[in-house]
């Protein structure tokens, strides 16, 4: 059981958190103009990494608020939080 | 008493107090202190139960909580009963009562015993291939496994005891109270490290409290005496909180263990009352030390499972700390000097020890000196080829080994005896290690896995890190404690320590036999009867990974997980597959370490708390107007309100009626509410909804409906525009917690440019929906000077008001195409204006009714439920309400899946209303739905999803999901039922008042 690091209320139990599944997927502005296949690779394909991946938290019976998470889902090391319209880190 | 094998007072033991207990019906007496089990070896007992497969009596084989085979029942036939408890770790008291398991119809004679005679036939996957087939059969089976090899029997009656949760929360936890777990608690304290240390015994000291060696000595002491004062000294430092009789069971990432603290199982029943039990402590540790010491291996050799064989550190602990003596004639077994320390200690007590077989060529330690010294016969290099005696060991057969080890060779010697102490070598417990995802490496020179890669703060010292000899475990804890804490120095730094040098081993994991293996029984797995046989068939029959092995042939796979037998089975495989045990690895070791019973996992949680509940302001008056309730979600709703002893369908009937025909009141406050304000609310509302909200004007109300992004519907309600930027969204019962995180995830990460603020409301208001043709007399009377008229308070319009003090907002809104009201007030008003409305409404017959009469209502009018009628894989076209589907809406959530190919698709499922053509018969809700009988494979065309007898119809109604029902109006189907098939057509969904006069009425 992790302890996250809410970047608005700080260390909490996980029981706190709700996971909320791959980080900087962006809903496309004009849906209307994609084709089915790209209109699908939004809504349907995620990655599933062994290793570092980036992903979307919520302090869901905290303070309510998104922020981002770098998992190594092999290890569940939890290697940075960052808020909300930040920017990844490149590595 | 029968026999005392009592050999001197120990220190540990109160032989002042006697406690009588019962096993197996007949009455024993053991001292304050005793475990059964050293109570019962005390009695000369050494049979306690049977073993799982074959039935082959057992004895006590350990003194601690990784015995495989001396599991019993305790207190059977009460409600404090409980099965599969180790009796090496049941501590006695007065009035205890035990019996074995397994064992049928008594534990000296046993009708499974049988399978022993029989056990050609029963090899390594014999359960998979033999009781698999016929599935059919799988009853029978099932009956004569679980009678003849029973695992012990579940308790019948309410638990009387009561368990407890506890968190804690400290600096460094330190799990095991033995020699290195006392100094590293000891100056974790010291150094102002908030310090939790924790034992699974009511001692501290682990094997050093009872170890006098003349060979060990620490600070020029024994080694027993030193520890009794570090022990002492413990209760007086501040920061350390120390915790007997607690087992951690699991070991979690980011250090969260969860430890029970067993409280009153060692007490009388009469202390045992209104006390807690045992409390699940779920820990948090910043830094976790782990101190959980070795094991002691058993060797594998024909017939090693006797009453009588045990562990040879088992037999040195019940003669040196409990004053036991588990045989009057004893021999040891051995690969190393382990065994030595034990024969001298019972030579030292005078107790005989015919002789030792050691499986080296020599050993010159100072002890195998002592033991020669004594007189004590040494057989080296011999091997035990076969055991007998069938209740209880009466001798063995020893052969030389073969320089290889792999044969044996010369004349057999047959030696009587009726104790064999075996030693194996140790195997560090690096269980919880393994469990919190640190990663192993095996050590070829003493042929152990060891802690390699920390997934934590965490750190392993003394024997669970490989360090077996005192000196060197506490020049390891030294050095390791002082990087771990960041500490300069300990208060042992410069303990003067003596102990012996270190000892030779001889490591053969499968030990010959002067017969054919095919004839033998090497148990590996004693609880689960897996012999080194059935490993060798496993590989045999292509088996190659550990994970597969061990299911097909069981090995650890009991109650003790293997604890004892684990690592020969992986030295087996690797010797017969001929690969390194380095690459071979481990299985998992899996939590609870030791088992946990079901009450200390639910703690508190039970009867009314074993789940919350949500009740709404009016449920007073629900309960005592006898409402029955159902749950929604976590509510609590009235469900109907039966009178006379009315059956549901009669109150639901009567109540219907009531609703059409005069008033009706329901108790709506249950649904979701949450409340929206901001300058760009109603662009929010443009974007989540399917329907336009631009132009709701202010004090307006409109009907919603929600998509997921794959267009399929999510969630409806009706929401009301309060003022400018102002906005009340009602979400359906079960859906509001998942709607508004829904909302506030689209708010915070798709369109955070949007000024818009969500609060959940549920609670805040309670809501009285009074519905029916006389709804407008009774809000007349409650509220006189508010207009009423169509002008002024159309429908789908709200308005402000106040009823004496209690302000209100009321929507004149419909769920069941009646002219009706719902009236909002602070939650705790809930119950006063309820009881206005029913004070108001008894000249018109006011009928309370409940959740099962609303769906009756709605479903009359054709009204979807969300999570009824739809099931995630309907889109707002299968429902046949395009007509809420904006098509000039540039963007809603979902809008762009309803354009995808497959939504559009025509043979879609979509809800339609069926008429059953007996207007009496009401169909089941799930039924399926075909147009062809006697069709194979039948083609399903759907399911019923509401199903009801409609009292103002006076005929069956249903809606349900057709494919292509969109264009079948009218067109019979069928409904096969197991005893009938059902006649039924296709109808529009809105059976009653179709052009929707009343709700304008
Ligand atoms: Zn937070």
């Amino acid at each position: 059981m992790f302890v996250i690091n809410c970047p608005y209320c700080g260390e909490r139990d996980q029981q706190e958190f709700k996971a909320g599944g791959e980080a900087h997927i962006e809903r496309p502005k004009q849906p209307t103009e994609l084709s089915d296949d790209e209109w699908a690779e939004y809504l349907f394909m995620r990655k599933n990494i062994k290793g570092v991946q980036f992903e979307r938290w919520n302090h869901a019976h905290g303070c309510r608020k998104w922020f981002n998470m770098v998992r190594d889902t092999s290890n569940d090391e939890i290697k940075l939080i960052y808020k909300m319209g930040e920017r990844p880190p490149s590595e | 008493m029968s026999a005392n094998l009592r050999v001197k007072s120990s220190e540990f033991i109160d032989e002042t107090v006697r406690i009588s207990f019962k096993f197996n019906g007949k009455t024993y007496y053991g001292f304050k202190g005793d475990t059964l089990a050293s109570a019962l070896l005390a009695n000369d007992i050494h049979l306690v139960g049977r073993s799982f497969k074959y039935h082959r009596p057992r004895g006590i084989m350990t003194a601690g909580s990784e015995e495989p085979n001396a599991i019993v029942q305790v207190n059977d036939k009460t409600n404090r009963t409980e099965p599969n408890v180790r009796a090496t770790e049941v501590e006695i008291y007065e009035g205890l009562e035990a019996s074995s398991q397994n064992c049928w119809p008594s534990v000296n004679f046993d009708i499974g015993g049988i399978n022993n005679a029989i056990s050609a036939f029963l090899p390594a996957g014999f359960y998979y291939k033999t009781f698999m087939w016929p599935a059919s059969f799988w009853e029978k089976y099932e009956y004569f496994i679980r009678h003849s090899a029973g695992l012990g029997k579940s308790p019948t009656e309410k638990d009387p005891d009561i368990y407890d949760h506890r968190n804690i929360h400290c600096d460094v936890l330190v799990v095991g109270a033995g020699i290195s777990g006392i100094l590293a608690a000891k100056n974790a304290a010291k150094n102002n490290f908030k310090t939790l240390l924790v034992d699974e015994k009511n001692e501290l000291g682990g094997a050093t409290i009872y170890q006098n060696r003349e060979f060990n000595k620490i600070d020029n002491q024994s080694s027993s005496d030193w520890i009794k004062k570090e022990i002492q000294e413990l209760s007086n430092i501040k920061n350390l909180e120390i915790k007997t009789r607690t087992s951690v069971a699991a070991y979690h990432g980011y250090n969260y263990l969860l430890a029970r603290e067993n409280l009153t199982d060692h007490l009388e029943k009469k202390d045992k009352q209104d006390k807690i039990r045992q409390r699940l402590l779920k820990i948090r540790a910043k830094k976790v030390i782990l101190a959980t010491g070795a094991l002691e291996r058993p060797l594998i050799f024909n017939n090693n499972d006797r009453p009588g064989i045990m562990l040879s550190s088992a037999v040195k602990k019940y003669a040196d700390f409990y004053g036991v003596v588990s045989g009057k004639k004893n021999i040891f077994f051995t690969n190393n000097d382990s065994a030595y320390e034990s024969a001298l200690c019972l030579h030292n007590k005078g107790i005989q020890v015919e002789a030792i077989i050691d499986i080296r060529e020599k050993s010159d330690s100072n002890i195998v000196k002592a033991v020669k010294k004594a007189g004590i016969t040494i057989h080296w290099s011999h091997t035990i080829v076969d055991t007998k005696g069938y209740k209880k060991l009466n001798s063995i057969s020893v052969m030389k080994l073969s320089n290889d080890g792999l044969s044996v060779i010369g004349n057999k010697i047959n030696i009587s005896c009726d104790c064999l102490g075996v030693a194996g070598g140790w195997t560090p417990a690096v269980h919880l290690f393994t469990q919190s995802g640190g990663k192993l490496t095996f050590d070829e020179n003493d042929k152990v896995f060891l802690p390699n890669k920390y997934p934590s703060d965490q750190l392993c010292v003394g024997s669970c890190n490989g360090d077996f000899k005192i000196k060197e475990i506490i020049n390891n804890l030294s050095i390791n404690l002082k990087k771990f804490l960041n500490i300069e120095k300990t208060d042992f730094d410069n303990l003067s320590v003596d102990s012996e040098k270190e000892n030779s081993k001889r490591n053969i994991w499968l030990l010959p036999s002067n017969k054919p293996i095919g004839k033998t029984k090497p148990f590996v797995d004693y609880q689960n009867d897996a012999t080194a046989k059935d490993i060798k068939l496993a590989l045999r029959e292509g088996f190659r990974s550990i994970e597969h092995v061990k299911r097909y042939t069981t090995t650890g796979m009991g109650t003790d997980q293997g604890k004892l037998g684990n690592m020969h089975a992986l030295g087996i495989i690797a010797d017969t597959a001929g690969v390194k045990m380095g690459d071979l690895g481990t299985t998992t070791f899996r939590p609870p370490y030791t088992p946990l019973t079901f009450g200390t996992i639910v703690g508190r949680n039970v009867g009314e708390y074993f789940d919350t509940f949500r009740r709404t302001p009016m449920n007073d008056w629900h309960i005592e107007n006898k409402a029955e309730f159902e749950n929604v979600g976590q509510w609590k709703r009235a469900w109907y309100y039966p009178i006379n002893g009315e059956t549901m369908h009669e109150s639901v009937q009567r109540e219907s009626i009531a609703a059409r025909e005069s008033v009706g009141i329901l108790d709506a406050s249950t649904l979701g509410k949450i409340d929206i304000q901001g300058s760009d609310a109603s662009e929010f509302l443009n974007r989540v909804y399917t329907n336009a909200w631009s132009k709701l004007g202010i004090g307006k109300c409109r009907y919603g409906l929600m998509l997921n992004e794959d267009g399929m519907v999510y969630d409806d309600g009706v929401t009301t525009r309060l003022g400018e930027n102002h906005y009340l969204m009602t979400t359906t019962t079960g859906g509001a917690a998942n709607v508004l995180g829904k909302l506030e995830d689209y708010l915070q990460t798709e369109w955070p440019e949007l000024d818009v603020y969500l609060t959940s409301v549920t609670d805040h208001y309670a809501t009285a929906s009074i519905c029916g043709p006389n709804s407008k007399k009774i809000l007349n009377k409650i509220i006189p000077d508010l207009d009423l008229s169509e002008e002024n308070f159309p429908h789908m319009s709200f308005k402000n008001a106040q009823i004496e003090n209690i302000k209100c907002r009321i929507m004149r809104i419909s769920f069941t195409g009646e002219h009706s009201y719902e009236i909002n007030v602070q939650a705790n008003f809930g119950k006063a204006i309820w009881e206005k409305c029913m004070e108001a409404g008894k000249e018109f017959n006011i009928t309370p009714y409940g959740t099962e009469t609303m769906h009756l209502l709605r479903a009359e009018k054709g009204f979807i439920i969300v999570g009824q009628d739809t099931d995630g894989t309907m889109t707002p076209i299968d429902l046949q309400m395009d007509w809420i589907v904006s098509k000039k809406k540039y963007d809603f959530i979902g809008k762009r899946s309803l354009y995808r190919s497959d939504t559009m698709k025509e043979e879609r499922k979509q809800l339609v209303g069926l008429l059953t053509d007996d207007p009496s018969i009401v169909l089941e809700e799930g039924a399926q739905i075909v147009s062809e009988l006697n069709q194979s494979p039948v083609n399903m065309l759907g399911h019923v999803t509401s199903s009801y007898y409609s009292p103002n119809l006076k005929k069956s109604i249903a809606l349900a999901v057709v494919r292509n029902g969109k264009n079948m109006m009218g067109k019979k189907l069928f409904i096969p039922m197991e005893d009938k098939t059902i006649n039924v057509t296709v109808a529009n969904p809105v059976f009653f008042d179709s052009k929707n006069k009343r709700i304008n009425a």
